[in-house]
């Protein structure tokens, strides 16, 4: 089962090593990890989407606990959040392509963010279904280049 | 610059000294010199040089296991930080709190590949507690009582503070913190109320009880409140390797060990309970043997204070965070204020375990022409009375120190338990002894794994630190071939170590003492002749090559599923007279 753990680390160096590195050691999934900073500048933010059971993901969250460097944990699975990812696809847009690609960029309220003779390059926020069905749609036109940031989550008061 | 202001390295003396840190484990070179330097005009730190890096941190953990306080070394960059990777491993499975200092190359160097550079922040990181490095020589004396104190409490552990050379040159003032906070380190200490009663409770409901302690118990200094539980609630106590002390080994309530060669009353009791008090202790494979088949009718109440140990490897009904020895003093009274009639819940369940106890005790088969691994235990256990602290090294000579000598108190038993490093036992009776000069300590090693750290002879002579090693000398990597008699058809590959040398000139070549006792009215003579002397001393007992550890449970069987040595005894015989 795949997970959203929200976690507030000390804006140290080597701690997304200790994160890292706890996940690696112990055989634990990462499946997107993002970070950043925080309203207060000495501490930071990390949104980690990761699998398993219920023991296993019991056992990440007590071991993040246990980091020294780690001042909060938040396990999304019993709250209510709203989740997005950021991502950016280069795509073949030739003459014949150009308006066809535009049209499906429409649909998703994709943005153009660079565009030259032969390509255009978009950039679409969403969750993951609507970026997953965006690349698909584009597929056929031959996507150069994709970069996805992972996933950033915050819970709904 | 102000006159107030000192060099790092005279920081670092400062810190130790407002730690009460009275003897360190110290070995140099080049980017620590001027810390040498410092202690060598200083009286206060006693610094002892051992021969390698990995005797220094084996030697500060048999402080710390010793005393209870934290143990210090101090090594160089590169090599010399490498070398102690073993030792904080082998602190970090056993949650030992140990303070290593290493040094760095100057912070401008760092990552330039510059000479006797090693990242061992890096290195280090999974199998420290936590790990420093000190960028500026302002952060240093703040840095130290941080580690010190991350060191020190919750579950304890294995703490490296990596100082570049210009950190420890360069000055500033010094000012020692008297106390520390981590917003993000906050160990939980008192238990909930609510998990305590509930404890309680179930205790006062079970039928077939069986308290299993860990090595927990001798870190929270709670055996005291072990014994205050056991002797209200009359529930026999089972320990680990690493509880040995933790509750009285003559007690009529105490199982001995369980686990894979532990007692077959123990492993019965915990096979049959109906309810398991784990008390600082982690359910380790060696103790479960297959989890499936673990304790099958148990509730279990597991007290400890670092949660991630807790549902980790098996089950839990009622789990307890909390410091062992706050957690149990208040179990302690409730359970008292119960007024259960406890002996008479008890009868059944006790005189069960002592069928058990009759049926198959802890034996091995004497033999007067040639000694006996075991005997030279029961008669070390006899000529000390007890009054020893015992260290170890791992291997068949462990599990059998573990098994035929009687430990009452903590503290006087050191082993690698977690990591199970060959190696630990010599070094870390150095420690041992530097700390309790007037306490006979012994190393219990095989000639396997006195080996692997031998050139810690020179330190203990040249320091005059009197440790008295055994060695159990069957020539034989003993377990390894233990196993591959059992379970590898007898295909003994790399654990003849045929050509052992000479120990007793070893010792002596060392300017140590050399005894050898080759028949079994040679042994206590040799025990008593070791313990008279106040030098350092080896021990060589020539022992039955082929003698094994039993019970034993093969791996892959619940707990229950013993193995007994009678089985292989007639083969063991027909091997003797091929020999």
């Amino acid at each position: 089962m795949k997970h959203i753990i929200s976690v507030l680390v000390e804006n140290k160096f080597g701690v997304l090593s200790r994160v890292s590195g706890l996940f690696s050691g112990r055989g634990f999934n990462i499946e997107t990890i993002s970070i950043g900073p925080t309203l207060d500048p000495s501490i930071s933010q990390m949104t980690i989407v990761t699998t398993g059971d219920e023991r296993i993901l019991e056992q990440i969250i007590k071991q993040l606990n246990k980091l020294i460097d780690v001042i909060k944990v938040t396990d999304f699975a019993d709250k209510e959040f709203v989740e997005r990812e950021m991502c950016l696809i280069k795509i073949n847009a030739p003459l014949d392509l150009r308006s066809e690609a535009l049209r499906i960029a429409d649909i998703f309220r994709a943005r153009v963010v660079d565009s030259t003779q032969k390509s255009y390059t978009f950039q679409l926020t969403g969750d993951e279904k609507k970026i997953n069905a965006f690349v698909e749609l584009l597929q056929p036109m031959g996507i150069k280049e994709i970069v996805r940031t992972g996933k950033v989550a915050i819970t709904r008061d | 610059m102000s006159s107030k202001e000192i060099t790092g390295a005279e920081i670092l003396l400062e810190c130790l000294k407002k730690e009460k840190v009275d003897t360190i484990f110290a070995y140099p070179g080049g980017v620590v010199l001027k810390i040498f330097d410092v202690l060598y005009e200083q009286k206060d730190i006693r610094y002892i040089l051992p021969r390698h890096e990995q005797g220094a941190i084996h030697a500060a953990d048999g402080y710390a296991r010793s005393t209870g306080k934290v143990g210090v070394a101090l090594v160089t960059s590169g090599p010399g930080a490498t070398n102690t990777v073993t030792g904080i491993a082998t602190a970090y499975m056993d949650s030992i709190p140990i303070v290593v200092f290493t040094g760095q190359v100057p912070t401008a160097l760092i990552g330039n590949d510059a000479f006797q550079e090693a990242d061992i922040v890096g290195i280090t990181r999974p199998c420290t507690k936590y790990n420093f490095l000190v960028k500026d020589v302002k952060d240093l004396a703040q840095t130290v009582k941080e580690a010190f104190f991350i060191a020190s409490t919750g579950r304890p552990g294995p703490v490296l503070i990596d100082l570049p050379r210009d950190v420890v040159t360069n000055k500033a003032e010094f000012h020692y913190p008297e106390k520390v906070k981590i917003r993000s380190y906050n160990p939980t200490v008192e238990g909930n109320k609510r998990q305590i009663k509930q404890a309680a409770d179930a205790i006062a409901a079970a039928k077939k009880p069986v308290c299993y302690i860990g090595g927990g118990v001798i870190l929270a200094n709670a055996a005291d409140q072990i014994k205050e539980f056991a002797e209200i609630t009359k529930i026999p106590v089972t320990h680990t390797l690493m509880g040995i002390g933790g509750f009285p080994g003559t007690h009529p309530l105490s199982l001995g060990m369980l686990g894979m060669h532990g007692t077959y009353y123990a492993n019965m009791s915990i096979h049959n309970s109906d309810l398991i008090i784990a008390i600082g202790a982690r359910f380790d494979d060696r103790v479960t043997g297959k989890v499936e088949g673990f304790a099958p009718e148990a509730k279990i109440i597991h007290i400890d204070v670092d949660p991630t140990s807790i549902r980790k490897n098996v089950r839990v009904d009622i789990p307890v965070v909390g410091d062992v020895k706050h957690v149990m003093t208040e179990l302690n009274k409730e359970l008292r204020a119960s007024k259960e009639p406890w002996d008479a819940i008890r009868k059944h369940w006790l005189k069960q375990i002592d069928a058990w106890r009759e049926e198959r005790p802890l034996s091995y088969e004497h033999d007067d022409e040639v000694i006996k691994p075991q005997f030279v235990i029961e008669k070390l256990y006899e000529v000390t009375g007890g009054d020893a602290i015992i260290v170890t090294d791992v291997g068949q000579h462990q599990m059998w120190a573990a098994q035929f000598y009687k430990y009452d108190k903590p503290r006087m038993w050191c082993t690698s338990g977690g990591l199970g490093t060959m190696g630990y036992g010599f070094p870390a009776a150095m420690g041992a002894k530097v700390a309790h000069p007037n306490k006979h300590v012994f190393s219990i090693s095989g000639d396997g794994s006195i080996q692997m750290n031998i050139q810690e002879l020179a330190t203990c002579v040249e320091n005059n630190i009197p440790v008295k090693v055994i060695i159990l000398n069957n020539r034989y990597l003993g377990m390894v071939r233990q196993w591959q008699e059992l379970f590898y058809q007898e295909r003994y590959s790399s654990v003849d170590l045929g050509s052992v040398p000479d120990f007793v000139k070893v010792a002596e070549a060392y300017s140590a003492v050399g005894l050898r006792a080759t028949k079994p009215e040679e042994v206590v003579p040799v025990l008593k002749e070791a313990m008279k002397i106040n030098r350092m001393v080896f021990m060589d007992f020539v022992v039955a090559r082929y003698e094994k550890v039993f019970p034993m449970v093969p791996a892959g069987a619940a707990i229950h599923e013993m193995i007994f040595g009678e089985e292989k005894k007639k083969e063991e015989k027909k091997l003797k007279v091929v020999k």
